[in-house]
């Protein structure tokens, strides 16, 4: 027997190992490669929080310095998810505070975050670094100042979209004067003015400051006071860009950006008003990424801004961009690899900009690396779908919105099976899909045969029977994440595809027809699957048992049930029988 | 610009619901449509919030009666996220009194006993405001000049800009005016005197 090198060699090599399917691969060797893998383990990701304990996690993995955790599914992001679901974090931070007191970094994404929690974690972990809560709830202001008075090392704060009870501005006060070490400081989604001058302190003590993203409470006159404290910044993110336009305001702006050399992301520029956007000209050309998605700039000076922008590589916009807008992006930006352009008045009746399909086909054509597209638009054709397909055969991901549900293509009236086929035929490589518009049975069946890398894919309003959800369960090989909304689909494609679902990630139904009774049978018949029924209706026990469940969260666990769901859901298994009795 | 809040929760949902099927299908007699039904009378917190400030949006547009009616909402959709839904409002709000259905500012001139308001949308320069107000409010206002402002008028029309500072209506250019003021305030000649000469 040919033994395999001592085990510090064999660590040394695995450290180089960085991807978590790489170690799992590794893990799965023999036992002892299991065991040294598992001692050196530093980082972990949790797609799905609910999938296992922290007591198992631990167990496994006893020296973990970074964790990565997903709480709530995706469409919590559009109120589907109701309020008190779950994805509480504190009993993670609680059993890490003890067993992992070296942990550095925390990220988290659609959990619950209290203040409790946040002081938890200040007060933990001596070598705390990065801390990231992206589009979290739960906390206040004064979980922050925690986090600010007392990790001493603390190196990014990333608040990403959270809604953060905004109690004052003072937090940001409670970074000791000996805080130096900052690389990163995303406080974007808050509402309340900090202290100006202990912000411009913070910035001009932290000499490794890269990314900066204040809040719209930041005046613009102000900024450029932080830009010549911090010209190394990589990524900044303006207060308000707007202002009674004066001179000397102007020309103080224009001259701070212009010692940002090193600058190539931006974004804020909250009510930006075109008389200000000059002053920012001389970044542009370094510029790869460019938020716009706050700016209600209109399409002649967002054209000429993108226009000075040549090696752009991510644009997030709103439709006041329109197609001459685009049109303006696809000859200037060849680089684009990244487009998401959002919609301005998303509930308005009638469109209030010329934006249509067509600025999305011209982008695809004057860019060949477009691979990541998010479009709100209010009309699509075939034709165009068809086209763009052809174009970019690279796309990964391809979300697009047509904000009218059931819309169909606005030339034939015909529905969008066509123009979504040609886009899995000729997309090889597309991990990613979101449907909308008037969408049949067939989509599904061209779908389920040609999207073999498809991971994650989003359905509303779509389809006409069982046969769509079973094309999708049973021929997308990939697949790990699928959430519908208000579609057809029962139980009968749920149930003969039961096996799949053990595959997948997780799978979310809402407003669709799959009964009740089917749940129940569903979750007895499979034990590593958390099969929950959310419904405020009250008990669907109190329901016959062909009535359709409002809403259905389906994931593979090795948790076993939750324990800590509110009174509105039901997990479905063997003892569910027992329990509501 | 005060608005009321109206809840509709009995909105047109009939014609506006969502069926589950293609357009045109009829599924009355089929399995209950609790589901869809519910899924646009929802009532968890975020969602009344939210359709709360996008109603604020429909009776605003309503109430000017030059946007078409906006749509009964389904929970959820188009998806965009509460963040940017509340950044949208906030901007809708501000363009409307910008840009959008009218640019309604209060007036208010001394020793009238209650308010007026007006569209400033309405007016293109200066001249035609200043008629305007002359004739709503039976006052005399004089003549703008740089130098002396209105000196000598027996009204002076001054405004509140976005800073909250108290200005002459005539110092900046039309646009810039429009944008930045906040309400209008038509004071006694006498009180004015301080303004006019800078």
């Amino acid at each position: 027997m040919a033994y395999s090198f001592p085990e510090e060699v064999l660590e040394h090599v695995f450290s180089f190992l960085c991807s978590d399917k790489d170690r799992n691969a590794v893990s799965l060797v023999c036992k002892s490669w299991y065991e040294i893998e598992r001692w050196c383990r530093r980082r972990i990701f949790i797609g799905n929080c609910y999938s296992v304990t922290p007591d198992i996690v631990i167990r496994r993995f006893p020296k973990v310095r970074a964790m990565e955790m997903k709480g709530k599914p995706h469409f919590a992001d559009f109120n589907l998810v109701p309020e008190g679901w779950g994805a509480y974090v504190y009993p993670w931070i609680s059993a890490m505070s003890v067993a992992y007191p070296w942990l550095e970094e925390i990220k988290l994404k659609r959990m619950v975050v209290t203040d409790e929690c946040l002081e938890l974690i200040s007060k933990s972990f001596k070598s705390f670094k990065v801390l990231v809560l992206s589009s979290c709830e739960g906390f206040t202001t004064d979980g922050l100042a925690s986090i600010a008075a007392n990790c001493r090392n603390l190196r990014e704060l990333d608040l990403k979209e959270s809604e953060v009870e905004d109690l004052s501005g003072h937090w940001l006060s409670h970074f000791p004067d000996h805080c130096t070490s900052l690389v990163s400081l995303n406080m974007s989604c808050l509402g309340s003015e900090v202290s100006f001058s202990a912000l411009e302190r913070l910035v001009g003590r932290c000499p490794n400051l890269k990314t900066l993203r204040l809040n719209r409470a930041v005046p613009l006159e102000k900024l450029p006071n932080l830009l010549s404290r911090a010209p190394q910044l990589v990524e900044l993110g303006t207060g308000t860009y707007s202002s009674e336009f004066r001179v000397d305001i102007f020309s103080n702006l224009s001259e701070a950006f212009s010692v940002c050399k090193q600058l190539k992301g931006l974004s804020g520029l909250w009510d930006a008003i075109p008389a200000y956007l000059p002053a920012m000209y001389s970044v542009c050309p370094g510029l790869t990424s460019l938020n716009l998605s706050y700016a209600t700039i209109q399409s002649p000076d967002l054209s000429k801004l993108v226009s000075q922008c040549p090696n752009l590589q991510r644009l997030w916009v709103l439709d006041y961009i329109e197609d001459s807008g685009l049109e303006a992006l696809a000859t200037s930006c060849k680089d684009l690899q990244e487009l998401r352009v959002f919609p301005s008045d998303p509930f308005g009746a009638e469109p209030n900009v010329s934006l249509t399909e067509q600025g999305l086909v011209t982008v695809s054509e004057g860019c060949p690396k477009l691979q990541s597209v998010l479009y709100f638009c209010r009309q699509m054709s075939n034709a165009a779908l068809v086209t763009i397909a052809k174009n970019r055969p690279n796309m990964i991901r391809f979300r697009l919105c047509i904000i009218e549900p059931q819309a169909p293509d606005y030339v034939t009236l015909e529905p969008l099976d066509t123009g979504f086929g040609a886009i899995v035929k000729s997309c090889k490589e597309l991990r990613r899909l979101s449907l909308s518009g008037l969408l049949t049975d067939q989509v599904f069946e061209y779908i389920g045969t040609h999207a073999k890398k498809l991971e994650m894919l989003s359905i509303a309003f779509a389809g006409d029977s069982d046969l769509g959800l079973h094309h999708v369960l049973s021929g997308c090989e990939s697949l790990r994440k699928l959430e519908i909304r208000d579609c057809p689909f029962g139980d009968k494609a749920l149930l003969a595809n039961a096996a799949k679902l053990e595959t997948m990630r997780s799978l979310w139904m809402s407003s669709c027809s799959v009964s009740y009774g089917a749940c129940k049978l569903l979750g007895q018949k499979m034990p590593r699957l958390n099969v929950e029924v959310i419904d405020e209706r009250g008990p669907p026990e109190s329901r016959p048992e062909s009535c359709p469940v409002e809403k259905l969260y389906i994931y593979r666990t090795v948790a076993g049930r939750r324990i800590d769901m509110p009174d509105f859901i039901w997990t479905m298994d063997e003892d569910s029988a027992l329990q509501h009795s | 610009l005060e608005m009321e809040t109206i809840y509709v929760n009995d909105l047109n949902m009939k014609a506006t619901e969502l069926r589950l099927g293609l357009p045109g299908t009829d599924n009355e007699s089929d399995a209950p449509q609790s589901s869809s039904s519910s899924s646009c009378v929802k009532n968890n917190k975020r969602s009344s919030s939210e359709m709360n400030a996008s109603f604020q949006n429909i009776v605003s547009e309503q109430l000017q009666s030059h946007a078409p009616a906006q749509k009964a909402q389904v929970v959820g959709w188009p998806p965009v996220r509460s963040y940017r839904k509340n950044v949208i409002n906030d901007q809708q709000k501000k363009s409307s009194e910008s840009d959008g259905c009218g640019m309604f500012v209060k007036v208010s001139m001394d020793g009238a006993p209650f308010l007026r308001k007006i569209d400033l949308k309405f007016y293109n320069n200066y001249f035609d405001l200043l008629r305007g107000l002359k004739d709503m409010l039976k006052c005399k206002i004089g003549v703008y000049s740089e130098r002396e402002g209105y000196n000598g008028s027996e009204f002076v029309p001054t405004y509140e800009d976005k800073d909250g500072d108290w200005m002459l209506v005539g110092d900046v250019p039309w646009d810039m005016f429009i944008n930045s003021c906040k309400r209008l305030r038509i004071m006694k000649g006498s009180e004015a005197k301080g303004l006019g000469c800078l």
